[in-house]
């Protein structure tokens, strides 16, 4: 078909005078680009959808169906809630504080009210796509990353606490990461100049450690809920956790592959190496159960693909498929570790395993992707002279491991002093914790005077 | 008048109620329950949390007889409940002091 249109093209090219050949090339040229700037945008506002998806109803679903009856609706909101709150934070201000250039750290004020953010594309980013598909694309990741954590402080958190903790949050640690990974001049950033070239295609660091060790600093200061470990707090619906951890999955396909920006070959490496991350990790965890409870359970199976997509979360757009499996078995069964036998070892009260699973995993996962990143994946880093750079270790390139180190460990620090200092605040301005009839009564009643479920209705 | 308050596994419900159709017993109140007697539970395990659970589902049923077919009524009862192993429930018989149908007003033996 192309060689007829090229041959008919050519004999009627032939047969004209130069200007109009000129302009003919030229309104092609334009048709082609036009073309793959519409399979972008339509890709990149479908990613935008699947990641939007995994917060409501995939994070809502999964979380609340391991909290007790009493407390489904109150962490429902605590994952609802953000799709509201994060949207306006991210017109606001969001944007413009990852995305527009100014400090290593932080960006200026360029975009703040969306300013200039219009259709036009930013080439920094995403030179095919409107600049605004690229904007709803990010605010997606900005309004998980505080629900995850949720999962620390689950049944016993003050919603008015909530709402400032979040908006805190979103502006002292996950803005600043953001840009220092993500953003045009930050500290971290391999594609645009950072200091320390941190590979994380999708959000190791900047969603899943920053979330994930913000979890665990928010359990160590709230405290445990009242009556763990005596008092048997079991999942009241594991059958909702399985409905939000399959959308969990569905929705990461927007999360990873939509990180190539492009309805390109590199989305279609991400979305395999996602893909298979998941099925591996859920095997990883599942294996070590039946090996050492002897039954493999479901809460295993889907707490193990959850691990397995956090890990593969920085590594996605980087690493081959075989890699990818190699790496979802293994994050099943640190996360596996991390989860039941370091967590009550420790004796704290992680009520969803968000530290266990995203900041472990997510901690994994950066590392790693030192390891198994390979230009054979992805040649998008070249040097000055236009020649392909090596990725990780398997490229000849061990000190990329050094490199996801320190991003790493920027994100570790950043999660625990921020988050300490904004629990302070929040503690001051509205209390964090529920009182405890108000904790015993549960959320839904206490906060959101509803109850989820009224079978005599 | 008297008030039979059966406890049974829930599997054997639908060969209760069939047998107490079978000898115009149609008139009773099930509701599920937790409970155990000298039956052990089972352990379950949720991400590393072990949690034995001992109160095990069972299904109660309450009937209200006459007391000529009070005999007849339990032991239909509790063939028809029968397993032979434990955990088969038991079965509990009150002295009912009134009973009344609310759409007429009927009392006694002839509400039942």
């Amino acid at each position: 078909m192309k060689l007829w249109t090229l041959f008919v093209f050519s004999a009627a090219a032939m047969a004209q005078t130069p200007q109009s050949v000129d302009a003919k090339l030229a309104a092609l040229d334009t048709a082609v680009k036009a073309a793959q700037s519409a399979g972008d945008n339509a890709w990149m506002l479908t990613s935008a959808a699947l990641v939007l998806l995994m917060t409501g109803p995939g994070l809502a679903l999964f979380y609340s169906g391991l909290v007790r009856r009493k407390n489904v609706l109150g962490t429902m909101m605590h994952s609802f809630i953000l799709m509201a709150i994060i949207t306006v934070l991210w017109a606001l201000v969001g944007y413009s504080l990852v995305f527009a250039e100014g400090s290593p750290f932080i960006g200026d004020l360029r975009y703040v009210f969306l300013r200039g953010v219009g259709l036009a594309p930013n080439p920094d980013y995403a030179a095919t796509i409107p600049q605004q598909t690229y904007m709803v694309y990010q605010l997606m990741f900005a309004i998980i990353t505080p629900g995850l954590i949720a999962g620390a402080f689950a049944e016993r958190m003050k919603f008015s606490g909530m709402v400032l903790f979040t908006i805190l949050w979103a502006l002292i640690v996950y803005f600043p990461m953001a840009h220092m990974v993500w953003g045009k001049g930050g500290l971290l950033n391999a594609a645009l100049g950072g200091k320390f070239p941190c590979l994380d295609f999708a959000g190791g660091t900047v969603v899943h450690i920053t979330s994930g060790v913000s979890a665990l600093v928010c359990a160590l200061y709230l405290g445990k809920r009242q009556g763990y470990p005596q008092e048997p707090m079991k999942p009241h619906s594991l059958v909702l956790s399985v409905i939000g951890a399959c959308l969990l999955w569905f929705g990461w396909f927007g999360f990873n592959a939509g990180s190539a920006v492009a309805a390109s070959g590199l989305a279609t490496s991400a979305f395999v190496a996602t893909h298979f991350g998941a099925a591996a990790a859920a095997l990883g965890w599942i294996f070590m159960e039946w090996i050492r409870n002897g039954k493999p359970s479901v809460l295993g199976g889907i707490s193990g693909c959850v691990a397995g997509l956090v890990a593969i979360t920085p590594a996605s757009g980087f690493v081959e498929p075989f890699p990818a499996l190699l790496i979802g078995f293994l994050a099943g069964i640190v996360c596996y570790f991390m989860v039941t036998m370091v967590k009550s070892k420790f004796g704290y009260d992680d009520s969803l395993d968000a530290f266990g699973v995203h900041g472990a995993g997510g901690t994994f996962g950066a590392i790693i992707t030192g390891v198994f990143a390979t230009n054979a994946i992805n040649d998008s880093f070249k040097d000055s002279a236009g020649k392909t750079l090596p990725l990780g270790w398997v490229d000849g390139n061990p000190g990329q491991v050094i490199n996801q180190l320190i991003g790493t460990v920027i994100a570790w620090v950043l999660a625990i002093v921020g988050t300490l200092i904004i629990l302070k605040v929040c503690d001051a301005i509205t209390g964090l914790r529920v009182d405890k009839d108000a904790e015993i009564e549960g959320l839904d009643l206490s906060q959101h005077g509803e109850e989820g479920y009224f079978f005599e209705a | 008048m008297k008030k039979i308050e059966a406890i049974i596994q829930p599997f054997k419900l639908e060969p209760v109620k069939e047998a107490l159709k079978n000898i115009g017993i149609d008139g009773m109140t099930i509701t599920e329950v937790r409970g155990h007697g000298r039956q052990k539970g089972h352990k379950e395990v949720y991400r590393g949390q072990e949690y034995n659970v001992d109160l095990l589902p069972k299904m109660k049923i309450e009937l209200v007889v006459t007391d000529a077919r009070l005999n007849e009524t339990v032991k239909t009862l509790t063939e028809a409940a029968r397993t032979g192993k434990i955990g088969d429930g038991k079965v509990f018989v009150y002295d009912v002091a009134e009973a009344i149908r609310i759409r007429n007003d009927d009392r006694g033996e002839a509400a039942l």
